[in-house]
């Protein structure tokens, strides 16, 4: 294949990747790495490479927007930043020194895990109860709703910790955002509303690629030819999907079409993974 | 007396990554512009892993970007934009020392410390 063609292909899968990704909540690593490695054949390192690269400007990107409207808790995503980026670094190492097929096989995993996860629906009761160590830490906080700004506490934060840990080391290993881990571990654990924890945790992702992100630039797992086209397709996809207001109810529409996708492609990862054809 | 708060950090790291994501982005597609106009009828093969080609190493950028080669200038974008939210993070840190928040201070300057490590990691190939 030329390198135009190429490009232009992964152009158009980017955009669409970034498009679903921000209507889903998902990011777009989540159809990047699928399409670079089982339908064009590239080598995962580069397809976890490009992909990390472009987690990076989608965070970076809305995170620009959501900081600037105070919902995000920048003292609770600072902390937290320290799990996932010492999470990222080890995720990063270890993914040198791991045979491909089991990344693949990892990588189709997390993407079902995910995708359901990304269906259940989330009912967070604010708590009363305030934690000493969230006390010390200035968590609890609110944010500014329709009907004036709401209080709400942080509790079980070692917890959070250990979860954000493990969301930092998938990050790194498979080269995606892994936002629905660090929601789960935010509003499951922790108990943080919906709105700030969505917020927060995209705000955290691209420190914590850029993590791993240093560790495979020095490899030269992140190729200039590849990366250019998914960087470009996913923000414009990105943006494109931040525009586009979703009712609700086509909502839950996109994500149950958007979970069967995803778990198809996931089964191809793990088959083509124990295989050994990637 | 002037009292920084919160908001005012907020404004700023808003307008480091937007302003950061915007450069290196248009870097890339210049980059992106000049790669397809030379190398657009080359034959790729991403199938194996080829090791770290000379123009992603510090010395080999600097001389691409100075000849004007394209993945060069891409590549600079890209570490522009790996570099996007790390700056963000050393934003905060200067921030929460002018609010006399030490503690933050100190959270932040770990983050700081523990990129520079992954960065410094040896793991270079």
């Amino acid at each position: 294949m030329s390198v135009i063609e190429l490009t232009i292909i992964i152009l158009i899968g980017s955009y669409f990747a970034g498009l679903l990704g921000s209507l889903t909540g998902l990011g777009g690593g989540f159809i990047i790495i699928p399409l670079l490695t089982l339908a064009l054949h590239v080598n995962i390192h580069y397809a976890i490479g490009a992909s990390l690269i472009s987690v990076i400007a989608t965070s970076s990107g809305s995170a620009a927007a959501y900081v600037k409207e105070g919902i995000t808790n920048m003292r609770l995503g600072m902390f937290l930043e320290i799990a996932t980026t010492a999470g990222a670094m080890a995720g990063a190492i270890a993914a040198i020194y791991t045979p491909t097929q089991y990344i693949a096989i990892l990588f189709g995993l997390i993407l079902i895990t995910s995708a359901l996860m990304s269906l259940h629906k989330k009912t967070v009761q604010l708590t009363k109860h305030k934690s000493y160590l969230a006390q010390k830490l200035k968590f609890n906080s609110s944010y500014p709703s329709a009907e004036g700004p709401v209080e709400y506490n942080v509790i079980n934060v070692a917890g959070g910790f250990f979860a954000m840990l493990f969301a930092g080391v998938i990050s790194g290993l498979l080269g995606i955002g892994s936002g629905a881990l660090k929601v789960v571990a935010m509003d499951g654990i922790m108990r943080i509303p919906f709105k700030v924890s969505t917020t927060t945790s995209n705000f955290m992702i691209g420190v914590t690629a850029a993590a791993s992100a240093v560790v495979y630039l020095q490899r030269g797992y992140i190729d200039p030819g590849l990366s250019m086209p998914v960087v470009i397709g996913v923000l414009l996809g990105a943006v494109t999907g931040s525009k586009i207001l979703v009712q609700s109810s086509s909502s839950k529409w996109i994500r149950i079409i958007f979970a069967i996708v995803v778990s198809v492609v996931a089964v191809q990862m793990i088959y083509n993974g124990i295989l050994g054809k990637i | 007396m002037n009292k920084l708060k919160d908001t005012d950090i907020q404004a700023v790291i808003g307008w480091v990554l937007r302003t950061g994501v915007m450069l290196s982005v248009g870097i890339v597609f210049l980059g992106g512009a000049i790669y397809l106009y030379r190398h657009g009828h080359d034959v790729t093969d991403y199938r194996t892993f080829k090791g770290i080609p000379a123009y992603v190493q510090l010395n080999g950028i600097i001389n691409g970007i100075l000849t004007f080669r394209g993945r060069s200038i891409i590549q600079c974008g890209i570490i522009l934009l790996i570099a996007t939210p790390i700056i963000r993070v050393a934003f905060s840190a200067v921030g929460f020392a002018l609010e006399k928040d030490y503690l933050y201070t100190g959270i932040t300057l770990l983050v700081l410390l523990i990129i520079l490590a992954s960065m410094l990691g040896g793991h270079a190939g």
